[in-house]
């Protein structure tokens, strides 16, 4: 029971980073991205690329930072790999969704966003091989916290909680003290007005995904050292991540954070009373409570 | 000859059973605009149910129940109707991205549920003892596929003609006017709410037959039928053929149909053997271009929706890209 909680919390805090991204893309573009968590793949992706350099261009940092299994290497790959992907979704965002923003409906962008999760997987496929890729190789061994119950608990566990949770001050810094931070609850809440009133639309858009990529970059990462990497990781990430949106209430990122805490907990809770075949499902019956108990969220608003 | 007459004939059989279900999806997105982001769900409703009522006795799942074959078929009609309900219920309130998300969430729950619950449908050995109809009379050859083939033909231009009534209807223009403007149908008195939920069910139900006739054609339905793949490739259909038109959506089957199987048997013929196992990402990678690259340059599809617009007494027809 403990050791499920545990887990679930470890889930949580790379949903929440997935989750944070997404609704704040779903609150400003308004669409839903179907591609967002092929963003976590292709951040986990770049950083393994980037890891494989830096650890052969300075060996030294190389080295593993006890207790963790993580290397210097792959830390400073992680930040170059929130770059490329933030650059990467603004990329997209240029050649795809700008485009078709300017020709269509909302909705012709979750169809785009759907074309771009196809060919972004299966490009990630082409590249890197259908077989599971590892950080590390070595076997992280857990620290046991209680004997009796026998609660276990990996370094690198705990290092990916707590990175996380900073991130996510340091976000609420941003949101809450910045005129960056106003800027975009303004276009969230009223593009025309806000551009009335000096915010540049433009560059606030470009923002949001740089911000949605860095995450995103980060909890594939995570995800990355909590499983391990597979091409198909996206398909797996992508309902838990929308669950975590739609239990936050969409547009609201505490609710994202709290989203993914408890989608993540829930899933590991599941497994109390369901076999794990039927994990899968569980975000989808989420989904389903919320919209009958909630439906716009724990702290989500009416929008049309 | 007779071999490839036969495969032709095959062909045609698959491309006019999804064009069914493409007619189904062109009701609730090209005239009412709702997202089904889970295609794959009704139409593996549609298939499991009607197998499972229509079929032979099976140790281990439910089945067994004999029924008589149309019955069967309508059977798994108002399975894929009901899961419609149930989701449309929940939430075409809101707004539509929700739908979006939820759809999709069946489509993975049904494949998850399919795969694991052995005692429902087989788990992932699929439900087989099918017996297919009339097949004491016509055999298992040629004979009893060019029937088959006709049924579905049939079936397909009858789900035109209906659906062709339904846009010219008062209901099909109350649709369209949901779609354009939700607020202004409703302050002419209509429940877009209402109103939305029967589109999705209805064409849920047809999405339902479509599975029905793909289960009864193979005989046999597993986990592997139900994989987002099929969603991918109906909306591409019905996205290339043109949303909003019928004509367009039976057309886009058949190119798009065409174009996966020509694209899969030209990998493997011609592509060295170490690419033939990420045949299905160059696949998919071509799926995903032709969505967005038909987003981003001919959205209305090859064969664009008609927009009939009353004009002092006379009828104008207007391309949608015009307003």
């Amino acid at each position: 029971m403990i050791q499920h909680l545990l887990d679930g919390i470890l889930t949580g805090s790379y949903l929440s980073l997935g989750a944070i991204g997404l609704t704040l893309v779903m609150h400003i573009l308004r669409f839903a991205n179907f591609s967002h968590a092929e963003l976590l793949s292709l951040g986990a992706y770049a950083a393994l690329v980037c890891d494989a350099l830096v650890s052969g261009l300075a060996p030294f940092l190389a080295v593993k930072l006890a207790p963790l299994s993580l290397t210097g290497s792959l830390i400073l790959a992680i930040l170059v790999s929130m770059v490329l992907t933030g650059l990467s979704a603004l990329l997209i965002d240029r050649l795809v969704f700008k485009r078709v923003r300017e020709k269509g409906q909302e909705l012709s962008m979750v169809f785009a966003s759907f074309g771009m999760a196809l060919i972004m997987r299966n490009v990630i496929g082409l590249i890197f091989g259908l077989s599971p890729e590892l950080y590390s190789r070595d076997i992280a061994f857990a620290t046991i916290l209680s004997r009796d119950p026998l609660i276990l608990v990996k370094p690198d566990q705990v290092f990916v909680l707590g990175a996380a949770l900073l991130l996510m001050f340091a976000l609420h810094l941003v949101l809450s003290r910045t005129t960056f931070g106003y800027a975009l609850r303004a276009v969230a809440e009223n593009p025309s007005l806000a551009q009335v009133n000096g915010v540049n639309l433009q560059r606030t858009i470009m923002a949001v995904w740089l911000i949605g990529g860095g995450l995103a970059a980060v909890a594939g990462v995570f995800y990355g050292i909590s499983h391990q990497l597979i091409p198909v990781m996206g398909r797996d990430l992508v309902l838990p991540i929308f669950a975590a949106t739609i239990v936050g209430g969409i547009g609201s990122v505490y609710g994202a954070v709290l989203g993914g805490f408890i989608v993540g907990i829930a899933g590991n809770l599941a497994l109390l009373i369901l076999p794990s075949g039927y994990t899968p499902s569980v975000p989808f019956l989420m989904i389903l409570a919320v919209l009958m108990i909630r439906p716009h969220g724990l702290f989500g608003e009416a929008r049309a | 000859m007779i071999g490839v007459i036969s495969y032709l004939v095959f062909f045609a059989t698959t491309a006019s059973i999804l064009a069914i279900a493409v007619l189904g999806l062109n009701l609730q997105w090209g005239n009412t605009g709702l997202f089904n982001g889970g295609v794959v769900a009704f139409f593996g409703a549609g298939a499991y149910a009607t197998l499972i009522l229509g079929g032979t006795a099976q140790a281990g799942h439910l089945g067994g129940y004999g029924i008589f074959y149309p019955l069967a078929l309508l059977g798994g009609m108002v399975v894929a109707g009901l899961m419609a309900w149930i989701v449309g219920l929940l939430t075409l309130r809101l707004r539509h991205d929700y739908l979006a998300i939820a759809t999709f969430g069946v489509a993975v729950a049904f494949e998850n549920l399919m795969r694991n619950a052995e005692w429902l449908a087989g788990g992932a050995k699929g439900v087989r003892g099918f017996e297919r109809p009339l097949r004491t009379a016509l055999g298992d050859g040629f004979i009893y596929n060019l029937a088959f083939f006709a049924v579905v033909l049939l079936i397909l231009i009858l789900t035109y003609l209906f659906l062709q009534r339904i846009v010219v209807s008062p209901f099909g223009r109350l649709l369209r006017a949901i779609r354009e403007d939700e607020e202004a149908a409703q302050s002419l008195g209509k429940n877009p709410a209402r109103i939305r939920l029967i589109a999705f069910i209805t064409g849920s139900v047809i999405l339902g037959l479509a599975g029905g006739l793909y289960g009864t054609f193979y005989a046999f339905v597993s986990p592997q039928d139900v994989l987002p793949t099929l969603t991918f490739q109906i909306w591409a259909m019905l996205i290339v053929g043109g949303a909003g038109n019928n004509r367009g959506a039976i057309f886009g089957a058949f190119l798009i149909w065409g174009a996966w199987t020509a694209s899969g048997w030209a990998l493997s013929r011609f592509a060295p053997v170490e690419v033939q196992l990420y045949t299905g990402s160059v696949q998919f990678i071509l799926i995903g271009s032709v969505i967005v690259g038909m987003l981003m340059w001919r959205p209305q599809g090859f064969l664009p929706e008609h927009l009939v617009v009353s004009h002092k007494g006379k009828t104008k027809r207007k391309q949608q890209g015009e307003y």
